[in-house]
């Protein structure tokens, strides 16, 4: 077969499965939206300037009334609602991402702490994660961003705060069946400082699980991110995301102006539709264990 | 047995205990209450007075332990806002949101584990796949976008439903109730609609993950050679086992709704506790977060609590440690 992929198990099922095939071109798609989003729209929708008031509440172009300039319609601002969600989804991805880096970073540093070294670190790291996940993690991130104001950096911190408990619970499991291994021991008597122990040998072995909680924490955070701006605790409104851009087509909802608020709502419900298709594909193929 | 529950009761007090103080120190570090109870207009004088009645000047040791000895006896102090005890305000709102909860976790169920047994039974069926779709797309989707558009296609262009309140309510054992009144229900359809999704999308999964479990199992293949229908294989050999998975995650889920009862209830203004948090969220009115923090707190050590020991009670193979 001629094909682009090396022929490894991977590819072979990933070509075969409809799922990961769909996940990763909506995963694709939104990753291009987001790069290019400045030079596909002709207007910013940041810049008052280039803004014009009589261009509001246009419907989408297929709709009576619709203006072939605004394909998916304008809001009160005349504002184009195809620019304000490409640009909406550029912040609301770049804070699952960035979150999601710095999470899984924090996580995966204090999982390594707990399983290594055992005791009082172990306890106090594995104490705090339990309680936490007896909480959602929403209601946590509403309580904190209630606490501390909105911002893009806040919600940055708040979803890092409910975000690393699950890579620090899985790296610090498979930390302690690694130790366990004869490998480990090897390097000990060999006399490998303990920090290079963990980089070299411990931390590639315990990386795989993390992988598929990353590509799905990705998604969870846009939507949780997507649920504060909608509260008002998120993003402020000088940049707002997603789920803001909802939040303000909410408030025309009752005047029959669907359209600011659906498209933004569809937008988000693409992307994490196709993390999660990947995400369940890198499941199955990277957990045998749950074949 | 009742060294374990001692063992809880400790443990569960400890955490209480925790959120306490995190709640404490994260109210403390933010922003000053004295400007929330003082008119614009307010003196030093006078906020200086305001101050020390509020007991702002005391160390933070000293605030804490105030703090700590008015909530254990249930002293929660006055709303900014309203100007009632913060408890009382929450209470009245509770059913409102416990209601909400229910029906939309009942709906969840009822529509969840049908479906769950069955893409479990025929994974590789068509329907299944088409379940199993739909499920992922459920998680995949802002409860708070799906609210708005039922609302605008229930209540905004067809009229079927009312967009916001509760409706009727008629009183059962001191608790006003929308469920009781046909108008009640009414109005509780969409917004429990809503909850429901994401919750229906995760059980869904769970039962059918713990059906193809179970479907390998020696005992279901006897319970298929002895000739028992494919109803009872399923649902009275196959499911009864499935099912521990699912109480474990019910606890969650249950958690998860109260949680994002506070997003459905803002949308459609229905008179829970979540939309009263976000309210005051709003108006920093900080005792009635408070309250509301501390009660979800107590309620979700009560459920993780509840369901250890259910998981116990239906899988006798775990015992109590």
């Amino acid at each position: 077969m001629v094909t682009g992929f090396p022929e490894t198990e991977f590819f072979h099922n990933y070509r075969r499965s409809a799922s990961a095939i769909i996940g990763s071109a909506l995963m694709v798609l939104f990753a291009v939206a987001v790069l290019a989003g400045p030079f596909l729209v002709a207007q910013n929708p940041y810049d008052i300037a280039s803004l014009n008031l009589m261009d509001s509440y246009k419907p989408p172009m297929w709709l009576a009334g619709g203006d072939p300039q605004f394909p998916l319609g304008t809001d009160g601002q005349g504002r184009d609602v195809w620019a304000s969600v490409l640009y909406g989804a550029r912040i609301s991805l770049f804070i699952g991402v960035v979150a999601m880096l710095a999470s899984c970073t924090i996580g995966t540093l204090l999982g390594l702490i707990a399983g290594f070294h055992g005791g009082l670190a172990d306890a106090v790291i594995m104490r705090i994660a339990d309680i936490q996940l007896s909480f959602p993690s929403i209601l946590i991130a509403l309580f904190l961003m209630s606490a501390v104001g909105t911002g893009i950096d806040k919600v940055l911190i708040a979803l890092t705060a409910v975000g690393w408990v699950v890579y620090a619970r899985t790296v610090r499991g498979s930390t302690l069946s690694e130790i366990e291994k004869e490998y480990v021991q090897a390097a000990k008597v060999a006399g490998l400082p303990n920090h290079k122990i963990i980089r070299k040998h411990v931390l590639p072995n315990v990386l795989t699980p993390l992988i598929v909680i990353a590509t799905i924490q990705v998604g969870t955070f846009v939507l949780i991110e997507a649920s504060l701006s909608f509260l008002g605790v998120g993003v402020p409104i000088t940049q707002p995301s997603l789920g803001l851009l909802i939040k303000n087509g909410f408030d025309v909802l009752f005047s029959g102006l669907w359209w600011t608020s659906v498209f933004p709502g569809l937008a988000i419900m693409m992307l994490v539709f196709g993390i999660n298709l990947f995400g369940d594909f890198l499941r199955d193929e990277l957990n045998p264990r749950l074949k | 047995m009742l060294g374990y529950l001692l063992k809880r009761l400790i443990q569960m007090t400890l955490v209480l205990w925790i959120v306490s103080v995190i709640v404490f120190l994260m109210m403390s570090f933010t922003g000053d209450p004295v400007f929330m109870v003082v008119p614009i207009d307010a003196s030093d004088a006078e906020i200086a007075q305001a101050r020390r009645l509020l007991g702002l000047d005391d160390s933070l040791l000293v605030q804490y332990w105030k703090f700590l000895t008015s909530l254990v006896q249930g002293d929660f102090g006055q709303s900014y806002v309203f100007r009632q005890p913060a408890m009382t305000l929450i209470l009245e709102r509770l059913p409102a949101t416990v209601e909400l909860v229910l029906v939309a976790m009942v709906l969840a169920i009822a529509v969840a584990i049908p479906l769950g047994v069955y893409a479990g039974a025929n994974p590789q069926g068509r329907i299944s796949r088409v379940i199993m779709a739909g499920s992922l797309l459920g998680i995949s989707l802002p409860g708070f976008w799906v609210g708005m558009v039922l609302i605008y296609l229930f209540a905004v262009n067809w009229g079927m439903f009312p967009s916001s309140g509760r409706g009727d309510t008629a009183e059962i054992l001191g608790l006003r109730l929308s469920v009781l009144t046909w108008d009640g229900w009414h109005h509780v359809v969409l917004p429990a609609i809503t909850l429901s999704l994401a919750t229906m999308a995760i059980i869904l999964r769970i039962t059918r993950a713990g059906m193809m479990e179970v479907g390998r199992q020696d005992f279901m293949k006897f319970a298929r050679a002895k000739g028992a229908t494919r109803r009872d294989v399923l649902y009275r050999h196959g499911l009864k086992n499935a099912l521990i998975p699912v109480v474990t995650i019910f606890g969650l889920q249950l958690g998860d709704l109260i949680a994002f009862a506070t997003i459905t209830e803002t949308i459609f203004s229905w008179p829970g506790m979540g939309k009263l948090l976000i309210d005051s969220i709003y108006r920093a009115d900080r005792p009635v977060i408070v309250v509301y923090l501390m009660l979800v707190a107590l309620i979700f050590v009560v459920i993780n609590f509840l369901v250890d020991v259910i998981y116990t009670l239906i899988d006798p193979r775990i015992r109590l440690k």
